[in-house]
């Protein structure tokens, strides 16, 4: 690249527009939340870290909301409720996801944009009026409540614990979990369906010629393929339900508190801003590991099919 | 055979029944929507007084101004820096810094809102007092949906960008263009359509977005989404029924205009190039 100056310059503007941008508003303000997470409160605004006073410099580091986090028990809970909710949409995402994707891929070639058209075209519709679509649905005389109920479904959903009540659908676990599955589906399906849709029809055929029953070519030849579709899927859906506010607000109740909503509360409502800065700190702790997973998957299937 | 037959059949069931899942919420919305009731569950026969209020409605009006002015500000500037990040992460493959800046471009779209929007804020914050600007409200809240819009666009664009033939770029290089007519003159109109496509999806985004919008909005620059939200959240509203409905008759037209279009583009490319081949 480096055979002729002009490129050069033109090159570094390139990288250097889009780089500078994210370094000053993605990268930097996460350094200011990690500041302003150990700043101390002073009456309603917070105290800076760094002071001058005196004639010599102060800097006051406060650890107090830590210990915060860590001690008091309704924290910690909403931390463990919201990986556990997270988990369990990420776990029926694949389930439902993975065998919708792998359908998708083995439909016939002249059906497959139609059948891709069908999964995107919810995205286009606003994410926050489907949430809300479901509020409907679910409460007492609603379509889907009518349907559970009639069918005895709920005292399924009670004995497993999603729901307190017969026939109370809205503002349990049962209406979160339903509600993030719905809307991190198309996120697991297409990078599902790109990887899948892209396995070579020779390989199968080589391990049925080898003997393998078509359930275990799926399982020892297409699974394993489909490994960085799997993780990536997995990590669109997993990261953000972590940190969901929109629909643990819509559709969960008052024993899904999850950890979004508790960085609104402090934030909006007791304005607190170090102790939201804290939560915000612990939550990007709390995903960093699988963020660095979805990096590495992002920057494979980028690297793939050169 | 009686186990193919079974497969089909099984596939068929699986994909009907995920259809029904991703669009039963939005055929509820568009049928409630004409319900004559104030109570969205309970069905007193079909009406429009829903749409007529909507036409009265100020702060829904005034709101959808200011999303569509936000979401078009996003949805060009995410274009433009999506292009860049795109490109460069294709074609340039080294690069100190490139693992950060790669994990940078990907971070957004998974990052959880609550966390970008909150530093972000707190970061134009700690700008505002010490330099008295900017003020919250328009400019900011375009701010946060273009770091969204950004890393959407790029995956679009880097797609389209990896699937490109290198060799075009190449033979117009060995007949002297320099890199900026390569770009203008051989790339760009071959990445044409996936730059609409994302224009398009940032815009939805951004027309789309709640958490980002609270933390940076100001006073006075309420856009619809939070005007819905904060409807929604008291409990069925029937305006918001409405507002989906004319949403979802919106994207319909638009896509059977968009998939009319790229059928008709692609055939072309078909054409043009067998003709190519044939030559």
């Amino acid at each position: 690249m480096s055979r002729d100056v002009p490129a050069l310059s033109g090159r570094h503007l390139v990288i250097a527009v889009p780089f500078v941008f994210l370094l000053v508003f993605f990268l930097a303000p996460f350094f200011i939340v990690g500041k302003i997470s150990v700043s101390e409160m002073d009456g309603i605004a917070f105290k800076d870290v760094l002071s001058f006073q005196d004639g010599g410099v102060h800097l006051a580091f406060r650890f107090a909301n830590y210990l915060t986090l860590a001690q008091d028990a309704l924290y910690l809970n909403t931390y463990v409720t919201s990986l556990r909710y997270a988990l369990a949409t990420t776990l029926l995402c694949l389930l439902i996801g993975y065998p919708f994707a792998y359908f998708m891929a083995r439909a016939r070639r002249t059906l497959q944009p139609a059948l891709l058209m069908g999964v995107m075209l919810p995205f286009w519709t606003s994410f926050l009026l489907r949430v809300y679509a479901w509020r409907s649905l679910l409460t007492e005389g609603g379509w889907v409540a009518d349907a559970v109920v009639g069918s005895g479904l709920d005292q399924v959903l009670l004995a497993l614990g999603l729901i307190a009540t017969p026939g109370q659908l809205m503002h349990t676990p049962f209406s979160l979990v339903l509600g993030m599955t719905y809307t991190y589906l198309p996120f697991m399906i297409l990078p599902l369906y790109g990887n899948l849709s892209k396995l070579d029809g020779r390989l199968l055929e080589a391990a049925a010629d080898l003997g393998a029953t078509p359930w275990a070519a799926f399982w020892r030849v297409t699974v394993p393929l489909s490994k960085a579709g799997i993780v990536a899927g997995s990590m669109l859906v997993f990261i953000p339900c972590v940190g969901e506010y929109v629909i643990p607000e819509l559709l969960g109740g008052p024993e899904t508190l999850m950890i979004g909503r508790v960085l609104w509360d402090e934030f909006f409502s007791n304005n607190d801003w170090p102790m939201a800065s804290s939560v915000a700190v612990v939550m990007v702790l709390l995903v960093i590991v699988p963020l660095a997973l979805f990096n590495k998957a992002q920057a494979e299937a980028a690297e793939a099919g050169r | 055979m009686k186990a193919a037959a079974f497969n089909r059949g099984f596939g068929a069931g699986w994909l009907s029944a995920g259809y029904l899942f991703l669009y039963l919420p939005i055929v509820a919305l568009v049928v409630y929507s004409f319900n004559d009731s104030p109570l969205p569950n309970v069905w007193r026969g079909y009406t429009l007084k829903w749409y007529a209020a909507l036409a009265v409605d100020e702060e829904l009006i005034a709101g959808l101004w200011l999303s569509l002015k936000i979401a078009f500000l996003t949805a060009c500037g995410s274009v433009v820096l999506g292009t860049l990040a795109a490109f460069t992460l294709t074609k340039y493959r080294r690069f100190s810094g490139r693992t950060l800046f790669s994990g940078m471009v990907n971070a957004p779209l998974v990052m959880p809102e609550v966390v970008v929007g909150l530093s972000l804020l707190l970061m134009l914050v700690s700008v505002q007092r010490a330099l008295g600007f900017p003020e919250r409200g328009l400019a900011t809240i375009s701010l946060g949906h273009l770091l969204l819009g950004m890393a959407y666009a790029t995956v679009v664009i880097q797609a389209r960008l990896k699937d490109l033939n290198p060799q075009l770029e190449e033979a117009a290089m060995d007949l002297g263009a320099r890199p900026q007519q390569v770009f203008w003159l051989v790339t760009l109109p071959m990445i044409a359509q996936s730059l609409v496509s994302a224009w398009l999806l940032t815009f939805t985004l951004s027309l789309d977005d709640v958490v980002l919008s609270a933390f940076l909005s100001g006073p006075g620059s309420t856009t619809l989404p939070l005007v819905i939200f904060s409807r929604a959240r008291l409990g069925l509203n029937p305006s918001v029924n409405a507002v989906a409905t004319l949403t979802v008759g919106l994207v319909a037209v638009g896509v059977l205009v968009a998939s009319y279009a790229i059928a008709r583009a692609e055939r072309q490319r078909s054409r043009d190039s067998a003709a190519a081949r044939r030559a």
